[in-house]
């Protein structure tokens, strides 16, 4: 039995803030940051939208993009590090708002960045399994990033909805492979407004060395080589770690450029990878393959082949492009951010 | 005095070691300079290792029990010395009193650091406590503002300019391309480093050494006891160590390390041997303005002559001098408790003819390893 993905949808906010304004503030140096990090300016969300907001509006364009009836939709699962609420879940707003409610299991998920992913792999195994026709797997999140922290240049807003199923794909789930070992390379603690990290151990023992086991894991697992893709999207926390990762899988530019969209939103965290794989899904062709490669701090990757299907073609359309929503965008000073950010206390 | 032979070295690779404990770390430095030598571990008398904050990095002191455990050398007699920074150096110097004192015949040398357990600012916070507290840490006072004050007097005082500050740094990087023990192993333009992040002024990111995990190991014989292990023993021949105030302005001046000077006063007496006879060196570079302090300190130029020496490339592999073949602090790593000895393994390298891209012809060479800002120095000179 052939399951995928039936539909997807994505939501990004219109607020932007560039490097050169938060370098302004803090005395960084603009050039050398963006040169860095390969990033010009992130999404902030406005000071009403939160996980929860975000995930609606994903989750609503996703079941257009499906086509499908959301009382049909038999899990809901939020993967995010900023959920509003400690007790009390994000999926039940989400669930309400598409009017999918009553009759479906819910429950929010946290790995880090990769929480979203996660989500996927439970709706398949439900799916798989028969207990459901469809479900919905969000990542969404609006990522915290003290003030002054390098983390501020990147952490931003945004989200990313997959309705799972076996019905009318658009892409076919060929296989996931996940690589997971208890790495604390970044975390924050109950009551804690921003999260902590290992500075440079966030990058070789961490980030490359879990996406690049489960990369290799699931290619190994399904017998494919790096030239079997024709689209890579890997988690990007900046501009710099999915182009080094990409390449030291032996992948090339037209493979993992279309993927990569951080330098223009920044880094979405658990909507992150889910984002890039959007924008590839958004212009892909029928009997392309895609590899997407997620990664969680603590730490894990989860990673899948995907192969495209005909269906794409007659469902896109109705709902808006990553792009679009990339180019719908207002920029802001930092004290519009610090106020929408609640970095004001009042 | 009465030389010492160094019958085995053994390093492992300096860097950022996530995979690797402490415990892990010296293993392997002590079983290569084991191997090296050809001893058993009946053969060995003593254990000295250098380290520099072990309580405070892993939160583990009594590193010497736990050094003897796990080299399976117990119940070997094993001491920890404590020097900042020059602990490594002060390790040697202890290895080499057991030998002369007729105590010992064989001492195992080892120097340690896992550094980067901790995050950066915890780090440059225990680096810190090599500072005096009361009159500098607790004001605020790190490595980096200290050398930079002593960078600006020497470039005030003497018209160093900052580009031959970068060219220590450039140096020392290309030296590292050819030590595959080293944690840099790329070279960078003095462009590069004048452009680096600004630390603390006039000293810039590429002028600092970086913080990194690592180990090394020698093995020390009575020159009676060596030639029963190895035929191509390297003696150590002259050893200095002084003390000065542990604060900057203790001092007299800014622009010379009194430690140094005295050390090296005293190495040079005990070998009889004089600064022009030195043709490598591994000298303390924790930042650009060190090794210039250094390369004066120990003779080998005028005071105020460095800067000037370094750019006209004396001090480059073939120069008058040559400084830091290994890479130095800059480029081949700095694990603070292991420098020293790493130092040593370097020049016994160069005197035996094993330093491969990097060889010097020399007959003398010289290890020079300071702890904080010149509150401690210790010098040692070698031959083959």
């Amino acid at each position: 039995m052939k399951i995928g993905i039936v539909g997807y949808g994505v939501y990004i906010p219109k607020y932007r803030i560039k490097v050169e304004e938060i370098a302004r503030v803090w005395g960084g140096n603009a050039e050398v940051i963006k040169r860095s990090l390969k990033i010009s300016e992130k999404a902030v969300p406005d000071f009403d939208e939160d996980t929860a907001t975000i995930a609606v509006e994903a989750a609503r364009n996703a079941v257009k993009y499906a086509g499908i009836n959301a009382k049909d939709i038999g899990a809901i699962y939020v993967g995010s590090e900023s959920h509003p609420y400690a007790v009390k879940p994000t999926g039940t707003i989400v669930a309400e708002a598409i009017g999918a409610t009553p009759e479906l299991t819910v429950a929010d998920y946290e790995f880090a960045c990769k929480a979203g992913t996660a989500a996927i792999q439970t709706c398949m195994g439900l799916v798989k399994a028969g207990l459901i026709g469809y479900g919905l797997a969000i990542g969404a999140d609006t990522a915290q990033g003290a003030p002054g922290d390098p983390l501020e240049y990147t952490a931003a807003a945004g989200g990313a909805a997959y309705i799972i199923g076996k019905k009318e794909i658009i892409g076919e789930i060929e296989g996931t492979y996940s690589y997971t070992t208890d790495t604390p390379d970044f975390w924050r603690r109950e009551g804690e407004a921003y999260p902590r990290h290992g500075g440079r151990f966030t990058g070789v023992p961490a980030y490359f060395k879990h996406i690049y086991n489960a990369s290799i894991g699931l290619m190994q697992k399904l017998g494919l080589e790096p030239n079997d893709f024709d689209k890579v999207v890997f988690h990007q926390p900046n501009g710099k770690f999915p182009r080094e990762i990409a390449k030291k899988l032996g992948f090339n530019p037209e493979q993992y450029e279309e993927g990569i969209i951080v330098d223009k939103i920044g880094n979405t965290y658990s909507g992150s990878s889910l984002l890039g794989l959007a924008r590839v899904l958004d212009t892909a062709s029928p009997g392309e393959r895609i590899l997407i490669t997620s990664f969680g701090s603590g730490a894990g990757s989860d990673s899948f082949s995907i192969l495209v299907k005909k269906e794409i073609e007659r469902k896109r359309g109705d709902t808006p492009t990553v792009e679009e929503y990339i180019s719908s965008r207002e920029y802001i000073d930092y004290a519009i951010y610090a106020k929408l950010k609640k970095k004001i206390k009042v | 005095m009465e030389k010492v032979a160094v019958i085995g070295i053994g390093l492992t690779k300096f860097g950022e070691l996530w995979e690797s404990s402490f415990s892990q770390l010296f293993v392997e430095a002590g079983t290569k300079a084991i191997e090296d030598a050809g001893i058993d571990g009946k053969d060995i008398d003593a254990i000295f290792v250098g380290n520099m904050s072990g309580g405070r990095f892993i939160e583990q002191e009594h590193i010497s029990s736990l050094i003897a455990d796990y080299a399976g050398l117990t119940p070997l007699p094993s001491t920890r010395v404590e020097a900042a920074c020059a602990s490594g150096g002060l390790a040697i110097r202890h290895g080499i009193m057991g030998i002369l004192s007729g105590f010992y015949d064989i001492v195992v040398v080892g120097g340690v650091e896992k550094m980067t357990d901790v995050l950066t600012e915890r780090t440059t916070q225990i680096l810190a406590t090599a500072a005096e507290q009361e009159w500098e840490a607790n004001l605020g006072m790190t490595f980096p503002g200290l050398y930079a004050m002593m960078a600006r007097r020497h470039m005030h005082k003497y018209g160093t300019t900052r580009e031959q500050l970068a060219m220590v740094s450039v140096k020392n990087h290309r030296n590292a391309v050819h030590n595959p023990y080293a944690q840099f192993r790329f070279e960078i333009s003095v462009d590069k480093v004048l452009n680096s992040p600004m630390v603390a002024d006039p000293l810039r990111l590429l002028d600092c050494s970086p913080i990194s995990d690592g180990a090394a190991c020698i093995i020390l014989a009575s020159k009676e006891k060596a030639k029963e292990f190895v035929d191509n023993p390297i003696y150590i021949i002259g050893s200095g160590q002084a003390s000065s105030s542990i604060s900057l302005h203790g001092r007299e001046k800014l622009t010379v390390m009194d430690s140094t000077v005295n050390a090296a006063r005293e190495a040079y007496k005990r070998a009889k041997i004089e600064p022009k006879q030195i043709k490598v060196a591994e000298v303390h570079d924790c930042f650009t303005i060190a090794e210039i302090l250094a390369i004066e300190g120990l003779g080998f130029f005028k005071v105020g002559e460095g800067g000037k020496a370094t750019e006209e490339g004396e001090t480059e592999i073939g120069g008058k001098v040559s400084v830091n073949t290994s890479g130095g602090l800059k480029a081949k790593g700095h694990p603070v408790g292991a420098t020293g000895v790493a130092q040593a393994v370097e020049i016994t390298l160069q005197l035996r003819g094993e330093a491969e891209k990097r060889q010097v012809d020399a007959d003398f060479g010289l290890s020079h390893n300071v702890g904080g800002s010149g509150g401690t120095a210790v010098v040692h000179i070698f031959s083959k």
